[in-house]
């Protein structure tokens, strides 16, 4: 079973209608119990960091996310929900994130106009599973004013007044800053890559 | 590079697509759930949806309708007609919009921007501005009720506050050219793009592809919205994106 997790702000319908049209079931958790059941878990994320984090506090979700995440249940955060893997954010400071990936969430400095809305093209830096099979040039929706750093863990880059991660790989924890559900057939067939993806513990 | 948008847009009366001239005399366009489809195959960045009948006759969304064309759709899509409040805003959003479009709610109670962003974010707001040049001082007037009312206000100033209130992105119709097709307003565009620092998805005027590439220009619109142009199938989104990307403009084209 493939788990969102359900968190009261974010919209889980887009995403559920993409998984539907791929032939997959998924369900909304908003309890630990449904997490320790779930084959995979998606959290996707819209809205502001500190909002999101309080909210998964208050379901008591924090603790068994992360526990499932590090026992390598397969893993796929979207946009803020990706943003959530990392200690803290530009746009909520003082506020903790997951800490699952060391770093910071910055602003998108430079960029010429904000959020960066629309669609933009990713350049690759490793082979990342998630972007098997999708034929160039990269193009994926975003819709975002915050974002993660170019790191070592870097998959994919995308540039918008400078560079930023847009995909993300660590074993079988990843995230992508863009859309993937409102990405036309590029996010449906990312989706389909990430549905292939099995439990390492 | 960021590409530039093409969004059709679909105005929604009793379930069926209408586009008029000038803000009156709607005609009938055809089923919202074929057209969205159709748009989407042929390569359109997003898609809105706008209820016209909401505002005039204070009808709710339907939200039935939004939910049907979300299914199969994998685009970004806008929904705006009648939200007055958070509430109209989550049913929007929970059917399946990845963003919504306040207009007259706005200019009657502004802190309703904010609290649509403090609640889903700044990316999922749009502020829609009706604006109408004024014959005698210069500048833009903002319209609301669908175009029926003055609201009194400068374009550029309500933009700008707008956008300092949470809006996201600032939808901009030149009530002088929506559904005639002679072009946008320009100058209009400019003007606001100057004035704020938020996304503007320009509409109103699209008559020739000559008309986009001149809005989409630098310094100008992020997006383009059109209707009556895509509707009555005088000119094709993949064909008009191939000839904006052939004059230099940044373009997402699909085959």
């Amino acid at each position: 079973m493939t788990a969102l997790v359900s968190y009261g702000g974010g919209n889980l319908r887009s995403l559920r209608n993409a998984l539907l049209h791929l032939g997959v079931a998924s369900r909304a958790v908003a309890t630990p119990g449904g997490l320790e059941q779930a084959e995979r878990i998606i959290l996707p994320g819209v809205g502001h960091f500190g909002a999101m984090m309080r909210a998964l506090d208050a379901r008591g979700l924090r603790a068994p996310l992360c526990r499932r995440i590090r026992a390598g249940v397969p893993f796929l955060g979207i946009c803020l929900g990706f943003q959530a893997l990392f200690d803290s954010s530009a746009e909520a400071p003082g506020e903790r994130g997951l800490g699952i990936v060391a770093g910071h969430v910055g602003g998108l400095s430079s960029a010429p106009r904000l959020p960066h809305m629309g669609w933009n093209h990713i350049t690759p830096l490793t082979p990342a599973r998630l972007l098997n099979g999708i034929p160039a040039p990269l193009g994926f929706y975003f819709a975002h004013s915050y974002a993660v750093p170019a790191g070592s863990a870097s998959a994919a880059l995308c540039r918008y007044g400078s560079d930023f991660t847009a995909v993300f790989e660590a074993g079988n924890c990843a995230g992508v800053q863009f859309h993937p559900e409102k990405s036309g057939p590029a996010g449906l067939r990312l989706l389909a890559n990430f549905l292939e993806w099995k439990a390492t513990c | 590079m960021l590409s530039r948008r093409i969004i059709p847009c679909l105005d929604v009366a009793g379930g069926r697509v209408v586009k008029g001239t000038r803000f009156r005399n709607l005609l009938d366009a055809g089923d919202p759930v074929a057209l969205a489809a159709r748009y989407a195959r042929e390569g359109a960045d997003e898609l809105a949806f706008l209820d016209i009948a909401a505002t005039p006759g204070g009808a709710a969304m339907a939200a039935d309708l939004l939910a049907r064309v979300a299914r199969h759709i994998f685009i970004p899509l806008t929904a705006g007609g009648g939200v007055r409040s958070v509430a109209d805003a989550r049913r929007l959003l929970r059917s399946g919009a990845d963003k919504v479009a306040v207009n007259t709610a706005a200019v009657r109670r502004p802190q309703l921007i904010r609290e649509l962003s403090r609640e889903f974010g700044a990316q999922a707001v749009v502020l829609a501005i009706d604006a109408r040049r004024r014959p005698e001082h210069g500048g833009w007037s903002v319209f609301t009720h669908a175009g029926h009312q003055d609201a009194g206000l400068d374009a550029l100033a309500w933009a700008a506050e707008g956008a300092a209130l949470g809006a996201g992105e600032i939808l901009l119709t030149s009530m002088d050219a929506d559904g005639v097709q002679t072009g946008f307003d320009v100058a209009l565009v400019r003007a606001v793009a100057r004035a704020t620092r938020v996304p503007i998805i320009a509409s109103g005027g699209a008559g020739t592809p000559a008309h986009f590439a001149g809005v989409l220009a630098p310094g100008g619109a992020d997006a383009a919205l059109a209707a009556s142009i895509f509707h009555q199938g005088r000119c094709g989104i993949g064909v008009l994106k191939r000839h904006l990307a052939a004059g230099g403009l940044p373009m997402r084209l699909v085959e």
